[in-house]
């Protein structure tokens, strides 16, 4: 028995890997998020570059082959500030990503799994996180908790987590009347053991694929947070580099290699999360048929 | 329309409103530096004198006192102080709200205009090289940094081409012989901001209306008025687009807090002189008082629009009775 179940768990982890290797979508995402982490995790060991050191060169230099990417207002090497900043933005993607998953699967797990009371007040609450301008309630939890940089992880995390909740809900009604969850409620199990020993595993694929997505709107999130001032002073991260571009002036005198650079970047990781979130759910969700 | 499913959505909008005065009132409690604290730290301040000022701020009543009557001067358009301007926050607002509308009726007539008729290029024209090149253009532009694109336009449009003005509304310290002068002047400066703001959310309007399209000509009304003879062009401009248009109405009003978010980019970038960029400028000032009123203006106005197109929608579409 628990050697057939295995059995059929790794048969669908090697199906679920194969048809993550046909779908090229997924592929293009796969390489782009490997390139990043290992540009934010081996870069920084490779490419010699101190964040405080001040006129490195001139201000506002271009592109040379001393400073591949020039260098921004304060003579700083903008090639080494961009590979530090990777990994700012990943850790802050994924750290957030994690905070809104926990919440939104603990929130829509808990109320498709009670229901009446508990559902209609859980279910209020997430819409009203749905509806409101999320943009303005981060900016207005990020000004009163002050700028450091897991202020900014908090702050997406639990702003982002509603789609999350809607989802787990949905998933976890469906689950909830099967047969295994009555057995095990029939011989006795609690509340919080069938939840996660029963419904989690049956809800989670489409969280994680679904998390792959909130991880692109998180890293949106903390670029926009740091461009609008809200940023962690001390690490260099891509939106602090806008931030200071736009600050600076770097704009209205065109010096592009400052600002288009970690632009470009940012549109290359959000698009490399949601290629590869977008393929998960076409894998994991059957419901889901491109047209 | 039942009267039912109106009672229902004027109750949820309540509730999630109550939530935004929930977050308003103890957020900005909770944190640091209070009015209290701020006056006491002269040093000859005394522990009577404490009482005094608690008491002339109402601070030492029970919190759900105080919230009511936080609530109360809400409804009397009392809003606060700016620590900034030293005005009330709602006349701060008022002189704001203008630009911001402006703005925002500009990019979402050219959003929609644009997304329709992409969605429908996209959908009519499916599976060829331009679906994809549609496709990939609403990638792209979700992926995009808002505040990143105008950047991006300022220096090449602005600096380097030198065709439009790079900041504010119109153009300062110059009288206007009259109103189509000003016009003319409002329309260069809004044209490079209404763009930018169009184009981050015209992607997600061509997507929606593609896939509504292709809903609505699988249909079998469809396949009857192919039958009856008419011709392609006339079966998607007269009998499909009208009915594909709908979820469109829904999605602006959805859509709405992306809205925010991209007028809030825009306006600081171009500094726009609206809601957005005021809200950037109490950010830098740390001006609470009108952050809190910011917040509340624009969560209402989005909880309204929600409830307007839940409305709408089921006046629209009269298969929808829940």
């Amino acid at each position: 028995m628990e050697n057939a179940k295995k059995l059929a768990l790794h048969r669908k982890r090697k199906q679920f890997v194969e048809a993550l290797f046909r779908s090229k979508m997924s592929l293009v995402g796969l390489a782009i998020l490997v390139f990043f982490v290992l540009l934010a995790f081996v870069g920084p060991l490779l490419y010699d570059y101190d964040h405080q050191e001040y006129g490195a060169g001139e201000m506002l230099e271009p592109p040379s082959k001393a400073f591949l990417l020039g260098t921004d207002d304060l003579g700083r090497d903008v090639l080494g500030e961009l590979i530090h900043g990777a990994k700012t933005s990943l850790i802050v993607g994924v750290l957030a990503t994690l905070i809104s998953m926990v919440i939104g699967t603990v929130v829509g797990i808990s109320s498709g799994y009670f229901g009446g009371r508990i559902d209609a007040f859980l279910m209020r609450v997430t819409d009203a996180f749905l509806v409101l301008p999320w943009l303005p309630l981060m900016l207005v939890l990020a000004a009163l908790l002050g700028s450091s940089l897991w202020n900014i992880v908090v702050v997406i995390g639990v702003t982002s987590w509603a789609g999350t909740a809607r989802l787990a809900r949905a998933q976890t009604l469906s689950v909830k009347e099967r047969q295994f969850v009555e057995r095990a409620r029939s011989i006795g199990a609690g509340h919080v053991y069938i939840m996660r020993k029963k419904i989690l595993p049956n809800v989670f694929p489409l969280i994680f694929s679904n998390t792959v997505l909130v991880s692109a709107v998180a890293i949106l999130s903390e670029t926009t947070l740091s461009f609008l001032g809200m940023g962690d002073v001390l690490r260099p991260s891509w939106g602090m580099m806008l931030h200071y571009a736009f600050e600076a002036g770097a704009v209205s005198v065109g010096a592009y290699w400052f600002f288009v650079p970690p632009g470009v970047c940012i549109i290359l990781l959000v698009l490399g999360f949601a290629f590869l979130g977008h393929s998960f759910d076409e894998i994991l969700n059957p419901a889901l048929r491109r047209r | 329309m039942n009267s039912e499913y109106l009672l229902r959505k004027i109750f949820h909008s309540a509730i999630t409103l109550f939530i935004v005065l929930i977050i308003n009132y103890f957020l900005f409690r909770i944190m640091p530096g209070d009015p209290v604290s701020m006056i006491m730290r002269n040093p000859n301040a005394n522990p009577s004198m404490l009482a005094q000022v608690k008491s002339l701020y109402g601070f030492d009543k029970p919190q759900l006192v105080q919230f009511a009557v936080y609530l109360r001067e809400l409804v009397k358009g009392n809003f606060g102080m700016s620590f900034f301007y030293r005005q009330p926050v709602i006349d701060v607002i008022g002189s704001r709200l203008f630009a911001t509308l402006v703005l925002a009726f500009a990019a979402e007539i050219v959003a929609i205009f644009l997304g329709i008729l992409l969605g429908k290029i996209a959908a009519v024209r499916r599976g060829e090289p331009v679906d994809a090149a549609i496709l990939g253009f609403s990638l792209v532009t979700y992926a995009m940094p808002t505040f990143w694109l105008g950047i991006v336009f300022i220096a090449f449009f602005c600096v380097h081409l030198g065709l439009f003005p790079t900041v504010g509304m119109y153009t300062s310290g110059v009288t206007f012989a009259g109103f189509a002068d000003k016009a003319v002047d409002l329309a260069k400066h809004l044209f490079l901001p209404a763009v930018t703001l169009a184009v981050v959310i015209v992607g997600g309007y061509s997507m929606i209306m593609r896939s509504s399209l292709l809903d609505v000509l699988s249909e079998d009304y469809i396949t009857t008025a192919r039958a009856k003879g008419l011709s392609r062009r006339d079966v998607i401009n007269r009998h499909a687009v009208p009915n594909a248009r709908l979820p469109i109405i829904t999605i602006i009003a959805i859509n709405l807090g992306f809205m925010i978010a991209g007028a809030l980019q825009v306006e600081t970038v171009f500094s726009w002189p609206g809601i957005g960029r005021l809200m950037y400028e109490a950010l830098k000032a740390r001006d609470y008082p009108l952050l809190q009123g910011i917040f509340l203006i624009v969560s209402f106005c989005v909880i309204l629009a929600n409830f307007a197109a839940d409305i709408m929608y089921g006046y629209l579409d009269p298969r929808i009775r829940y």
